[in-house]
């Protein structure tokens, strides 16, 4: 099986975060890999271990695939140090500012030229959260989509994935054959943390870095356009009493003054 | 005047009550129509439920493939209205699957989208609260249909009778759209209580509860609220996954959000921090979450609940 696995580096969410120019202003923050693609990764090489593993020559590979600015080589390296074979990266001066439909694009492009049989994905970039990617992804690829799965089970000789499909409507049983696009729940598994043997491997593994020419996609600017955006007044400080075994009545009260009972 | 379409939505085949909030944003653009898409022979019975809200119109769609298939069918059928119809705008709920279903209609029609809208003007300006509700961003769409995805709660719905006119479309679900099959679906469990994302007050515990969530749950009853939890619990098999509240479980925006034993970290405000009133109990004065708690109590949850709990009955009797 060919596996892809799309990861976003993200400025870290700890991070204060501002607007500049209608965008999120990613220069000034640490920027790490999307902890929701981890789960992807991981995901992607456990399918490759339990068929016979993604060793070199082996019969599976797990690719790594990221848009992003060139400083994405760092979450790119986590994700390879991890264990996934080789990477692409795309990066471009025309993709600063890039909406979900321009990423969805590009990755579209690239993964279409390479062909994979599966497609791995996180469920949402902590930075957009949009949770749109995925599902843009499978429309652009003509693909199955299999979106937000809580457990995978592929039979690469039948070409068939099932998985559980968890949202706020309830757990859906679904399958369907390659191509697909999976993006995984965090619930799924819990990642690896790179060895010190996989940091080292990672420092040789190829990425493939490709300008957008490159990859043979045009994108247009962004088709959602930021009028204006201003930070909210912060919340004013609130009430905080001690319990002294009125703390609940207290609350009662609160409540009632605040017409919420 | 123009059209704007709604994608209806359904559970347990009777309206779900984020339709009218989608038809009165809708309605400040022009007159609403809302899509309703039904299992075979189910459309009429599905659109008597769609009772409420600025609606002037339903058009309906009836195929197996919407449950069968998925989001891929949905979004299918939603394009091709979008495509004869030509409305000014789509509004659809923003919970996963609207949101999928949304982004497969915007690269199907060429068209922008906005997800997590918490309100949308007459100009199809939409508003959003981005960086953990710090911020507010307005926006609008600039190529195609602009599509605009709502969140639950954020819009006051107009609960007016509506007598919307029905018409039947028969449309042709391509083949390329069913290439994923369902072939079981569980609702989530209720239990009685109001949906979490549609419910007006939300009590959450954590792992402060040590598992026993029942002065939780009462408080909550007292409140007719929906009950929430956070990634601890639903970890610990305390509480149910689809409570869990947070980045990865359910973004709520409740008029008041009760947190029982939470600490705060990051991702549980991710999906609680743009409710409107936010009470924090916990016994530790130092807790993170107090820091956007419009009323704190630093106490223990087993005291502090039952007394809370008689205090809102006596309040209302
Ligand atoms: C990728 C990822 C995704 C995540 N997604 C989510 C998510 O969607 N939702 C989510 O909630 N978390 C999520 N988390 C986990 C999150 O980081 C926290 O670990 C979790 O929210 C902590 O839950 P808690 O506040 O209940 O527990 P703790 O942080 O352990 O806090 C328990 C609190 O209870 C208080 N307490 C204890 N006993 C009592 C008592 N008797 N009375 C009153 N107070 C008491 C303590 O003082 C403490 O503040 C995610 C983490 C990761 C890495
Ligand atoms: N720039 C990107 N490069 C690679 N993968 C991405 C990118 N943006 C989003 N994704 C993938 O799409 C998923 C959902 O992202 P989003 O739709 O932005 O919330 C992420 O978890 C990633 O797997």
């Amino acid at each position: 099986m060919k596996i892809a696995v799309c990861i976003k580096q993200v400025p870290d969410s700890w991070a204060e975060k501002k607007m500049v120019n209608g965008t999120l202003d990613r220069e000034n923050v640490d920027a790490v890999l999307n902890d929701l693609d981890e789960y992807a990764v991981e995901e992607a090489l456990r399918i490759a271990e339990a068929h016979g593993g993604n060793e070199e020559g082996g019969p599976h590979t797990v690719t790594v695939i990221s848009m992003g600015p060139e400083r994405a080589t760092e979450a790119v390296r986590k994700a390879l140090s991890m264990g996934a074979n080789d990477a692409i990266l795309i990066t471009d001066a025309k993709l600063a500012g890039a909406d979900a439909l321009a990423t969805s694009a590009v990755l579209a492009g690239v993964i279409a030229k390479e062909g994979f049989d599966l497609v791995l994905c996180g469920t949402e970039s902590t930075d957009a959260r949009m949770s749109v990617v995925p599902a843009m992804l499978a429309e652009r690829l003509d693909a199955a989509q299999l979106t937000f799965a809580s457990s995978v089970t592929v039979d690469p000789a039948a070409s068939k994935v099932t998985i559980s499909r968890v949202t706020e409507a309830g757990v859906d049983e679904m399958y369907a054959n390659f191509p697909c696009v999976i993006s995984v729940v965090e619930k799924i598994n819990e990642p690896r943390y790179p060895s010190f043997k996989g940091i080292m491997a990672a420092k040789k593994k190829v990425i493939d870095v490709r300008d957008l020419a490159t990859v043979g996609v045009s994108v247009t600017s962004a088709w959602s356009i930021v009028a204006d955006s201003a930070p909210r007044p912060p919340r004013a400080a609130g009430i905080k009493v001690t319990d002294d075994g009125t703390g609940g009545e207290k609350l009662a009260t609160y409540l009632a003054e605040k017409k919420l009972i | 005047m123009s059209n704007v379409f709604i994608l209806a939505d359904f559970v347990g085949g009777k309206a779900a009550k984020t339709n009218a909030e989608l038809a009165t944003a809708g309605s400040r653009i022009g007159s609403v129509t809302a899509i309703v898409l039904a299992p075979v022979g189910q459309a009429s019975a599905m659109a008597s439920t769609l009772n409420v809200g600025p609606i002037s119109q339903i058009v309906t769609v009836e195929s197996d493939s919407f449950s069968h298939n998925g989001v891929a069918a949905v979004a299918d059928a939603v394009a091709q209205l979008l495509s004869t119809k030509s409305p000014s705008a789509l509004l659809v709920a923003s919970h996963a699957f609207g949101k999928e279903v949304a982004a497969r209609v915007a690269v199907k029609t060429n068209s922008g989208i906005i997800t997590d809208a918490v309100d949308v003007s007459a100009d199809i300006t939409a508003t959003q609260l981005v960086f953990g509700g710090s911020t507010t961003v307005h926006s609008k769409v600039s190529h195609g249909t602009p599509i605009i995805t709502l969140r639950p709660n954020s819009v006051s719905a107009d609960l007016t009778a509506a007598t919307p006119a029905v018409e039947a479309v028969a449309l042709v679900i391509a083949e390329g759209a069913k290439k994923a099959t369902v072939t079981s679906s569980k609702p989530p469990v209720q239990g009685g209580r109001p949906e979490l994302t549609e419910a007006n007050v939300v009590v959450s515990g954590g792992r402060g509860t040590n598992g026993d969530f029942k002065p939780v749950e009462a408080f909550a009853d007292s409140m007719g609220a929906a009950v929430g939890a956070s990634r601890a619990a639903t970890d610990a098999g305390w509480y149910p996954h689809s409570h869990q509240v947070g980045q990865t479980g359910k973004s709520v925006s409740p008029q008041l959000y009760v947190a029982c034993g939470i600490s705060g970290a990051i991702q549980h405000r991710a999906g609680m921090q743009t409710s409107k009133t936010i009470v924090v109990i916990n016994k530790d004065p130092e807790a993170p979450l107090f820091e956007i708690a419009d009323f704190g109590v630093i106490g223990d949850l087993f005291a502090v609940l039952p007394k809370a709990t008689e205090g809102v009955k006596a309040h209302k009797s």
